[in-house]
């Protein structure tokens, strides 16, 4: 009997478990043991941290994008199209293009984060992001005409894609603004939810002295709760107003809705065991990346490792052994703090993040790994 | 640290996540609440007892009453 693998989501971390079940099971699948289908919506792959760049003129959205066909082993049956349902009793996903749904025995959901800026009523007319090709894009226009007034980055929703990108962008923007002169003209300040500048505490805490000293202002217990894009306000739940020329916003983030439709979890994002990975909702059902709630960052090193142990366990399971493989939490980041700087963190549910000084050679080992992730993608890496 | 016999309007259960979880998804349903309801927020992480009062005492929400069971902290909010 054939045991058939859907992975459903075509990004970090359904890419890089794909090709390493290719590797892994070469020798079952090529006897016809295992089959291992991976479902996309769109024809490619997506290398989102490339947004980043974008609003600054370094980078484009097509930078980011390659078809997933050149990237994915041939051992892998490559499906492009939209699954409308999931079935977790009678182990069946359903297709919008395709006729007949698609049985599994083992399902990954990898489907990533959305963006839900209709959440927080004018935020979608009145600001911009930089976690999306089209965000980032229109950012890019505004930021690039810009020469005097107020740039507001505004961390509206937690969790979000990489949690370190809020600051990234704040001291990015400063840095940009000084190199062309501009800085005294432009004032940058950086919201967010609670009490300290990022989720973490040990980065807030090395976070914080860097932006008083680049003169960044500062709004903590700020939660966004109305944007007039006429007035060009942003008003937060606690009472504070803040006016914007332009308002770089991080807006609230959902899983997907076919995921919330099944039940597997809230907003679409999926109840896993953090150690497993196993949904805790559902029979043969794993979550890694982003749509797995684990408590770690949304990241693209958390959604690789995460392939790394659902590979290890789901090999296990179709050779009738034991799973071992656990994710300990693993997390690496790198953190620019200018335009030609970076620091560095390596963390796991035990130990706690230390930053690293930012360094020139810290900016550029993080600008060359953006380039060899397409070896990641395809396993490699 | 008091034991209560509040009942909430609403409860989140925030237990397992770490911080700021928790008071991200208290302040998530604080959003879409009514005034006068009371969010029962289930937290195991210790920073929560800084994140949740820290975060009422800026709003005019009130935090009735914060119980600590062992296993994890009982927050009770009112909705301003």
């Amino acid at each position: 009997m054939t045991d058939r693998v859907a992975i459903l989501g075509g990004g970090t971390g359904g890419t890089v478990l794909a090709n390493g079940l290719a590797d892994r099971l070469a020798a079952e699948i090529d006897g016809g043991d295992v089959e291992v289908t991976l479902i996309n919506d769109g024809p490619d792959h997506v290398y989102k941290p490339v947004w980043l760049y974008v609003p600054f003129g370094q980078r484009e959205p097509a930078d980011g994008r390659r078809p997933l066909r050149e990237l994915v082993d041939s051992r892998i049956d490559l499906v492009v199209d939209r699954v409308t349902g999931i079935d977790t009793d009678a182990k069946e996903l359903a297709l919008r293009d395709a006729g007949a749904p698609l049985s599994y025995d083992y399902l990954v959901v990898a489907t990533g984060s959305t963006l839900a800026p209709d959440e927080v009523p004018g935020l979608a007319e009145g600001g911009h992001d930089y976690y999306s090709e089209s965000g980032a894009l229109a950012l890019r226009d505004d930021l690039l005409s810009m020469t005097e007034g107020h740039l507001v980055v505004s961390v509206v929703g937690t969790p979000h894609m990489c949690p370190a990108a809020p600051l990234e962008f704040a001291f990015m923007a400063d840095d940009w603004f000084r190199e062309r002169g501009l800085r005294e003209d432009v004032e940058v300040t950086y919201t967010y939810p609670i009490n300290r500048v990022h989720g973490n505490p040990h980065i807030a805490e090395w976070a914080e002295p860097i932006m008083t000293e680049r003169d960044i202002g500062v709004e903590t217990f700020f939660n966004a709760d109305s944007v007039d894009p006429d007035a060009k306000t942003v008003a937060s739940m606690e009472g504070t107003e803040i006016d914007y020329d332009v308002l770089a916003a991080i807006p609230p983030h959902r899983g997907v809705d076919v995921v919330a439709d099944a039940d597997l979890g809230d907003r679409g994002w999926v109840d896993v065991d953090k150690h497993t990975l196993e949904a805790e909702r559902a029979e043969n059902v794993y979550a890694i990346g982003d749509a797995a709630t684990t408590g770690v960052p949304k990241a693209g090193s958390v959604a690789h490792y995460q392939a790394g142990v659902v590979g290890r366990r789901l090999a296990s399971e179709v050779r009738g052994r034991p799973a071992t493989a656990t994710y300990d939490g693993k997390t690496l980041c790198f953190i620019e703090t200018g335009m030609d700087a970076a620091s560095f963190v390596e963390f796991d549910y035990e130990n706690p993040p230390s930053p690293a000084p930012p360094s020139e050679k810290l900016h550029w080992s993080k600008l060359a790994y953006n380039e060899s992730y397409w070896l990641t993608a395809r396993g490699l890496l | 640290m008091t034991d209560t016999d509040i009942e909430p309007t609403d409860t989140v259960d925030a237990r397992g996540a770490a911080c700021p979880g928790p008071l991200m998804d208290l302040i998530g349903r604080v959003r879409s609440a009514n005034s006068g309801d009371v969010v029962l927020l289930l937290s195991d992480a210790e920073q929560s007892l800084t994140d949740v009062s820290e975060w009422v005492d800026e709003t005019d929400n009130e935090l009735l009453a914060v119980e600590e069971t062992g296993d994890d902290y009982r927050f009770y909010v009112e909705v301003a």
